[in-house]
């Protein structure tokens, strides 16, 4: 790099550091509130080190045995909802998105430029701006307060879509002309040529799709009625529902420690795949 | 761009795009079309009967003292997420390209705030600022005698927001400048060098006008972001208080379909909504298919 | 313009035990207004060396002097030089004009002596209908002459070039060479011209240094190097087609090598292991056998136009021997008989592979 002079490098290190403490300082401040008492936390200042009550505090998050005045529905329960929410909408949406995809790139059929265009118009009808019309959508079919009704609304959207689309695009046509010689059908093609070369933005899209199902908000609040069915982020806002001191903050803090947890896992293991398909995906 | 090999069947390809068809019509498509008719019509109060009324719907709308008060708000607050979410992650992304050693470790902190949902983000912020028991309330009252109370002081509030909208996008926009920047050839720095420029000058007149492609997107993409995907964060923290003074325009669309039983109205907003996002994209699109390419 | 010194230059990656030496002591001396060419293949550290002198590479060992100044702590942009790099390296978003006027605004020159200098270099490089014009839309040529227009309208000590013809078509190639060297006897800035192509090198060059794996092999002026190449890598390296080198014991008058036992011109300097080099054209020929003659086997002729290049075996050691194109080719599994000439033998020391003298 041109510029040895130290004092830039000083600079940059110290400018990194700050940006690391902005981001990390509300996580910390979650975690040391998470492994206090509630009184402890209720006395302000709260204290800024660790205390020992790690256990109790995530064991009665998970269980529901908290006592505030919000909701106190068991965390575990409602990770498990997340959970299953966010794999369901990341591999419907995945293999929706790859057969689409394959389709309008590799076939030549009539009103074929119609389908693209009515799937990219979905990029521009964010869930929040039809949440009554869907609502009752679902609520017709029945599909209220279940997997289905929280997964289904969000699989068809045409991010994943474009992105493999693009990615089709780039993939050399040679490639097919040879799979035609050898005698190989668009099914064929498509399992055992393309699959395997699209592994990087599958794995990319799997980061996005994960957090973005993980964190989905506005639609579970209004397709679920019983905490039974609230996925964990919905169900942290439930208990904050207590005011600054009817709430037990060390558990709401636990449960937004748990909460962040599996999003944070699979971003950092997968880093390198998401931010190469982050990037990717939008040029 | 076109393939110029294709398979030939023309069952299949319907086939394959049937299942995202089959969810764009039930879950798209008809409940945008019926946004669209509920615009422009008025149900009593019990649901019973519904009576078309057009474009009155929109003319109330505007009208509404509200609904521009949330239109203002909404644009406050996007404005100032999309320009000081750029601005800092730009400042941590030029840096973060000079440094070798720790890179692994600095990116990879930076991109924690992505994994963490907005309503959690809101969540630490109610904890965090809380007048009562809030940290850094308490920072703010014994280090500078400041009385922090976002639950009487919309400027609070809106500070509130915006620092925790600014937050969860940190990584997003971190990402892409960093990305735009480490895309410039480094012949292109080198030269600039050999020609006198320091690096002040030469992130000015070089490394910031090759990155406008770059924060164009972001500028729309963050406004996009502020319109919709803060819903969480103002559910938690402020509920678009106080009074209404953080109600933005997705959060006012919520509140008077969901709570309000006004579907009509909400209905209308939704369109109008609808609309917003429709133009930012068409921009954003055409003005990156002219992007310069180099 | 100002004179350039190398001593003794080390470039190393890394620190410690595990650190990576590329760069092994290079000495030179370049004096003001010399044109100098660093020729090597790929990877013998060529690029590097400029780049020190550059500025943009840090120097582990050494010191580089640009007008009797130290510069090895030196930032790039305080050590008045340019720089034409392979891929031009123009600014994409500016016009031509202003990628040519950039280094002056920075040091603050007056917007009148801005224009009149980049009108200047653009009149010599004919880039004037192209002043408005952004990179994008010039051909590789033409971007080639604003990287040079940029170099030259700064007016510095030292112009660096690395390797600004590779990425040209060999026409245009040619041409370009041609325009360097007008351009040098012009200006008659001191100059450092990095190529991986021995014919740039021996076209542009005042002196040349030729570099392999770090080392500095020789350096001398265009016909020093031809002639009396210093190493067995510089003798091979520089002339096409490559210098037939043999390598076999010499004694007296005769040199044995391959089982075969060749009768010379003149004694070699010394006996004993040594390597023989002659080069493809610096042999006679005849179809029959004559005294100090040395068989050649034919295996394949090359028509080139002007010249035929015969490759055969002596003694089952492929050898190369150049004829004018003009003369009847000799058959295939024929055998041609060489007449080597006292003058142009090159001998070589078997282990260390440098010139031998008597």
């Amino acid at each position: 790099m041109v510029e040895r002079r130290s004092t830039l490098g000083i600079l940059a290190h110290a400018v990194m550091i700050l940006g690391v403490l902005i981001v990390a300082f509300p996580l910390y401040i979650a975690f040391i509130a998470s492994t206090h008492t509630s009184q402890a936390i209720l006395q302000v200042p709260m204290p800024m080190s660790p205390g020992g009550h790690f256990w109790e505090n995530y064991l009665a998050a998970l269980n529901g045995h908290g006592g505030g005045a919000g909701s106190n529905a068991p965390v575990a329960r409602m990770m498990w909802v997340s959970l299953v929410t966010a794999l369901v909408i990341t591999f419907g949406k995945i293999a929706i998105s790859l057969l689409s995809a394959f389709a309008l790139v590799y076939f030549r059929f009539p009103l074929r430029g119609l389908v693209f265009w009515a799937i990219f118009v979905t990029l521009m009808l964010p869930v929040e701006v039809r949440i009554s019309p869907t609502y009752k959508v679902v609520s017709d079919l029945g599909m209220l307060n279940t997997y289905a009704g929280l997964t289904v609304p969000l699989i068809a959207s045409a991010t994943a879509t474009f992105l493999f689309r693009q990615f089709f695009l780039t993939v050399p046509d040679e490639l097919v002309e040879a799979a035609r010689i050898d005698g190989a059908g668009p099914m064929r093609f498509f399992k055992d040529i393309l699959l395997p070369l699209s592994k990087t933005s599958i794995a990319a899209l799997f980061v996005i799709q994960f957090i973005y199902g993980w964190n989905q908000y506005l639609w579970p609040l209004i397709a679920t009625t019983g905490e039974q069915m609230y996925p964990v982020v919905v169900g942290i806002r439930m208990m904050i529902a207590g005011g600054d001191s009817g709430n037990e903050w060390n558990i709401v803090m636990a449960t937004a420690i748990l909460a962040m947890l599996p999003p944070a896992i699979v971003v950092i293991l997968m880093q390198r795949w998401f931010v190469k398909g982050l990037v990717d995906t939008e040029k | 761009m076109e393939k110029r090999v294709r398979f030939d069947s023309q069952v299949l390809p319907w086939m394959l795009v049937a299942p995202q068809l089959a969810i764009c019509a039930v879950f798209f498509f008809w409940p945008a079309a019926q946004a669209l008719l509920q615009s422009m019509q008025v149900q009593d109060s019990f649901g019973l009967s519904t009576e078309w009324v057009g474009l009155e719907n929109f003319k109330t709308l505007f009208n509404d003292s509200a609904y521009l008060e949330s239109f203002k708000v909404t644009a406050v607050f996007s404005l100032l997420v999309a320009v000081l979410g750029i601005a800092l992650s730009l400042m941590l992304a030029i840096f973060a390209d000079r440094i070798v050693r720790g890179a692994l470790f600095y990116k990879t902190m930076l991109i924690i705030p992505y994994a963490v949902a907005p309503v959690v983000t809101g969540v630490l912020w109610v904890f965090m600022f809380s007048p009562s028991i809030g940290v850094v309330a308490y920072g703010l009252d014994h280090v500078f005698g400041f009385q922090w109370n976002h639950l009487l002081n919309s400027t609070h509030a809106m500070t509130m927001i915006v620092t925790a909208a600014v937050w969860k996008q940190i990584s997003y926009n971190f990402l892409f400048f960093l990305a735009g920047l480490q895309s410039i050839p480094k012949s292109l720095i080198e030269a600039a060098a050999i020609d006198g420029a320091r690096p002040w000058r030469r992130f000015w007149t070089i490394q910031f006008p090759l990155l406008s492609p770059t924060t164009f997107f972001l500028l729309v993409i963050n406004m996009v972001y502020a319109f919709f995907d803060t819903f969480a964060i103002i559910d938690a923290t402020t509920h678009g208080g106080p009074g209404r003074d953080t109600a933005i325009l997705v959060y006012k669309v919520y509140q008077d379909g969901f709570k309000g039983g006004d579907l009509g109205g909400s209905a209308a907003q939704s369109t109008v909504l609808m609309l917003i996002v429709i133009t930012l994209t068409v921009l954003q699109f055409r003005y990156v298919e002219k992007k310069v390419q180099y | 313009m100002a004179a350039i010194s190398l001593k003794n230059v080390v470039k190393r990656y890394g620190i410690g035990p595990k650190a990576n030496q590329v760069i092994h002591g290079v000495n030179a001396e370049i004096g003001d207004g010399e044109f100098i060419v660093i020729v090597g293949p790929s990877g013998c550290g060529k690029s590097t060396l400029l780049r020190m002198v550059a500025g943009l590479e840090e120097v582990s060992g050494g010191e580089i002097s640009i007008g009797g100044r130290v510069v090895n702590d030196v930032e790039p942009s305080e050590r008045d030089i340019a720089m034409v790099f392979q891929n031009y390296a123009l600014y994409p978003h500016m016009s031509v004009f202003d990628n040519m006027a950039y280094g002056l605004k920075i040091a603050k020159v007056p917007v009148a002596d801005i224009k009149t200098r980049v009108d200047k270099a653009a009149k010599i490089l004919e880039l004037g209908a192209l002043l408005q014009r952004k990179p994008r839309e010039l051909s590789g040529g033409q971007r080639q002459r604003v990287a040079m227009g940029r170099a030259i309208v700064r007016q510095p000590q030292v112009f660096l070039f690395d390797e600004p013809l590779s990425n040209l078509d060999a026409k245009l190639r040619g041409q370009t060479r041609l325009e360097i060297r007008k351009l040098h006897a012009e200006l008659g800035v001191t100059s450092l011209f990095v190529t991986h192509d021995q014919v740039e090198a021996m076209t542009l060059a005042q002196r040349m240094i030729v570099m392999n794996a770090g080392h500095m092999e020789q350096i001398g002026t265009p016909e020093e190097v031809y002639a009396r190449p210093a190493t067995t890598f510089v003798a091979s390296f520089i002339g096409s087609p490559p210098m037939n080198l043999l390598t076999g014991r010499a004694q007296g008058t005769r040199f044995a090598f391959g089982g075969a036992d060749l009768p010379l011109p003149a004694a070699a300097p010394r006996d004993g292991e040594l390597i023989l080099g002659v080069r493809p054209e610096h042999l006679g020929h005849a179809s029959v056998a004559h005294d100090g003659g040395w068989p050649l086997t034919i295996e394949m002729v090359e028509m080139l136009g002007a010249e035929r290049l015969v490759h055969g075996r002596i003694a089952d050691h492929g050898f190369t021997l150049r004829i004018d194109g003009t003369l009847v080719p000799p058959a295939p599994g024929s055998t041609l008989h060489l007449k080597p000439s006292a003058d142009h033998l090159h001998w070589f020391d078997a282990a260390t592979g440098k010139r031998v003298v008597a």
